[in-house]
């Protein structure tokens, strides 16, 4: 016979999850709310007065040209830090998985990068590649090569992503080698007993195996590109040069704190709120039916 | 003695020592200064708060320009807010639109006696005052952009460094023997929008937005992509792409370049006059800023630099505090030693008369051409400087756009229409938000 819990009326249960309940109406359906609110409205900066402009600052926005690059930008942007922190992170859990000497060492110089915040690490970076007088481009120099990411589009990306990338590859390591330490000695032993290659093995036992794991590292990866690449972004190129390395958040923060539009700056929010929600839907909907657990 | 009862003793020793503080009014001032500025503006709150007994002004700084408006605007949301904000020259339409927001500086010094507004030099003062006269913000610091020349770049290429380099066409020239001697950086710039548009158009009396620059009314649009503006930019993309310009970055990257004696020339405000002078091993000249030959330049130059303004929902009582800082700061000996330690300009008359009398234009060449360039001639309507709203995003979109010349990416025709365009599409938010 089956088990069946439950509770009489509804205070215990409310009372339960209001903690959680709480913190959401606080964190998330109160803000929320007000940059739906305010995207309907064109203020002042200094909120004297507001005009009720309905869906104008959302027509603004897709009349702008590179609001929807900003769009393409986010999803390269994105999709190469999420790719490459989670392949290079795979990479180097499969390798320090199968060292015994040293390996304590390998995993904290590995794990290291991750106690950088993301400003600092931008502020590294840039330092490195600072035009002329940065260690690495004045070595590109001596090759004959003029690094100049403040005026070239494809090397401003491309600084940006690593170093969004060299922060994440830490977090994406150490899941996969907590993931892959999980992963019975015994079936691999046996498969090697039957004859099957590394990367047999690899590719019909580990990686199956690992899929809860890089299902939730997906998630967690392209949330982090989307919302914590900021600082990298506004230390290194600053979104420029012309709007190359400009993502929809950080065209959020230039266009409400630097333009002081908080109107487009919420109506941008809004749009935003829907992205991130449709893509969870979409990954939950589409992709987490692949994975086994 | 129990840890309880040294606990308790603390407590009244900061009670007390809390306490005396809070009898005297203190005034809040925020501002964006760092390093060997933030030093010397230090030097003058000191100097004020030692000089009576009633007030103390405390100072924060709230990070670069565009953060401290920030802050300032948030704080004002949050009903925060401090007594003084520093803010930077293009914020300056922002601030004026916000009426409730700021108390004019005319209305706070109204009654305090011995203010005079008319001490300040016509170009600075006009940036920070409406059409009939009044004075909103006080002039803090200023700058004006002029020409930095590395000397012995010059010999290296085979150039007479006493050569004229008063018109673009001069530049050029030396430009081209640079380039063929084998030196990597003939020119390079800061703040590119400010020396090469908005300077540039008060230089040679051409109109850089209708409505007298926005003076006249909130009305205005952007007209920045005329022939001059163009044919200008078109040069300075050819030397891009030639390799005679480095483009650095959008603020003062370029000064790293400069101060590290690898350009030649480096287009920069005279306020960079107290890095280069420390780090430079190297001979140096200031010179004006160039112009081009058959135009009706030179006229003047226009300012850099912030104003402080007052805000609004302070007590009378730190009112009458933030007027006796406003009549210090405006006092000639502090004036005269701000202008002699930083390179910005003396903005009032008996500074610059203090500086010449102290003999400081003699024993430091050169740090007397900001200001004649900016006071030669009778301000136009094209060059009492620029009101205009949203002016900090319309300046990043003018640097996109340039830096699409750079890159040749888009011709400086394109690129000029292009950033009228988007310019005015948000002057026009900016009207419909200020109504």
């Amino acid at each position: 016979m089956e088990k069946k819990v439950f509770f009489r009326g509804w205070f215990l249960p409310i009372l339960l999850i209001l903690p959680q309940l709480i913190i959401s109406i606080i964190f998330f359906f109160y803000p929320a709310g007000q940059a739906i609110s305010n995207s309907l409205y064109l203020p002042d900066p200094f909120g004297l007065s507001s005009e009720f402009v309905g869906l104008e600052n959302f027509i603004f926005l897709f009349n702008d040209s590179y609001y929807l690059s900003s769009f393409v930008t986010t999803i390269f942007f994105s999709t190469s830090v999420s790719v490459l922190s989670m392949g290079l992170g795979l990479y180097f859990a499969l390798l320090a998985d199968r060292i015994f000497k040293g390996a304590g060492v390998y995993k904290t110089l590995l794990i290291w990068p991750y106690a950088v915040a993301p400003a600092v690490a931008g502020v590294l970076w840039m330092f490195l590649f600072s035009s002329r007088i940065g260690l690495v481009s004045w070595y590109l120099g001596l090759l004959g090569y003029d690094w100049n990411h403040a005026l070239n589009s494809n090397e401003a990306m491309g600084l940006v992503v690593l170093a969004s990338t060299w922060g994440r590859i830490s977090y994406n390591f150490l899941f996969f080698l907590a993931g892959l330490q999980a992963i019975p000695k015994s079936i691999i032993e046996a498969a090697a007993i039957d004859g099957a290659s590394f990367w047999k093995r690899f590719r019909t036992i580990v990686f199956p195996l690992l899929s809860p794991i890089t299902f939730f590292l997906l998630v967690v990866n392209i949330v982090y590109a989307f919302f914590e690449t900021f600082g990298v972004i506004h230390t290194i190129t600053s979104g420029g040069p012309e709007q190359a390395t400009t993502t929809l958040v950080y065209k959020v923060y230039s266009d409400g704190f630097v333009g002081q539009d908080l109107g487009s700056s919420a109506a941008q929010s809004v749009i935003l709120l829907v992205v991130v929600g449709l893509l969870t839907v979409i990954q939950f909907k589409y992709i987490e039916r692949k994975v086994h657990y | 003695m129990s840890i309880r009862k040294i606990f308790l003793k603390a407590c009244i020793f900061l009670m007390l020592s809390t306490s005396a503080v809070f009898a005297k009014t203190q005034i809040e001032w925020w501002h964006a200064f760092g390093g060997r500025l933030g030093e010397l503006l230090d030097e003058q709150v000191q100097k004020f708060n030692a000089s009576q007994g009633n007030y103390e002004v405390v100072h924060t700084r709230k990070g670069n320009y565009s953060e401290t408006l920030n802050a300032g605007i948030a704080a004002f949301r949050a009903k925060q807010q401090p007594h003084i904000l520093m803010v930077f020259e293009v914020g300056t339409a922002t601030m004026m639109a916000a009426k409730g927001a700021i108390k004019p500086v005319y209305e706070v010094m109204a009654g305090s006696g011995g203010f005079n507004p008319d001490a300040y030099i016509p170009p600075v003062k006009g940036y920070y005052t409406t059409t009939d006269g009044k004075m909103l913000s006080l002039p803090y610091n200023s700058s004006t952009p002029v020409l930095w020349v590395n000397r012995d770049l010059m010999k290296k290429a085979g150039l007479d460094p006493n050569m004229s380099l008063s018109t673009w066409s001069d530049v050029g020239k030396a430009l081209d023997k640079a380039k063929s001697s084998g030196i990597s950086c003939g020119l390079t710039t800061a703040w590119q929008s400010w020396i090469h548009l908005e300077n540039f158009s008060a230089y040679h009396n051409v109109p850089f937005a209708s409505k007298s620059n926005g003076f006249a009314g909130l009305d205005t649009s952007l007209q920045f992509n005329s022939g001059l503006h163009v044919k200008h930019l078109d040069m300075m993309g050819k030397w891009a792409k030639d390799g005679k310009f480095f483009y650095a970055g959008r603020r003062n990257e370029g000064g790293a370049n400069f101060r590290a004696g690898e350009c030649m020339f480096f287009t920069e405000s005279s306020a960079g006059y107290a890095g280069i002078k420390k780090e430079a091993q190297f001979d140096f000249e200031i010179r004006p800023l160039p112009y081009h030959a058959g135009t009706k330049a030179p006229q003047n130059t226009i300012i850099g630099g912030s104003s402080l303004w007052v805000m609004s929902g302070h007590s009378a009582d730190e009112y009458k505090g933030v007027a006796a800082f406003i009549n210090f700061l405006s006092g000639t000996d502090i004036q005269a030693k701000w202008h002699q330690d930083t390179g910005y300009l003396p903005i009032t008359i008996a500074a610059s008369e203090k500086t010449a009398a102290d003999g400081f234009y003699n024993a430091n060449p050169g740090t007397d051409i900001a200001g004649k360039q900016m006071m030669g001639k009778a301000p136009t309507e094209n060059s009492k400087g620029l009101r205009l709203g949203s002016f900090d995003q319309i300046r990043g979109i003018i640097d996109e756009e340039l830096e699409s010349i750079w890159t040749g990416k888009k011709t400086a025709q394109v690129a000029m229409d292009s950033a009228v365009k988007r310019g005015d599409a948000l002057l026009r938010r900016f009207e419909k938000a200020n109504k």
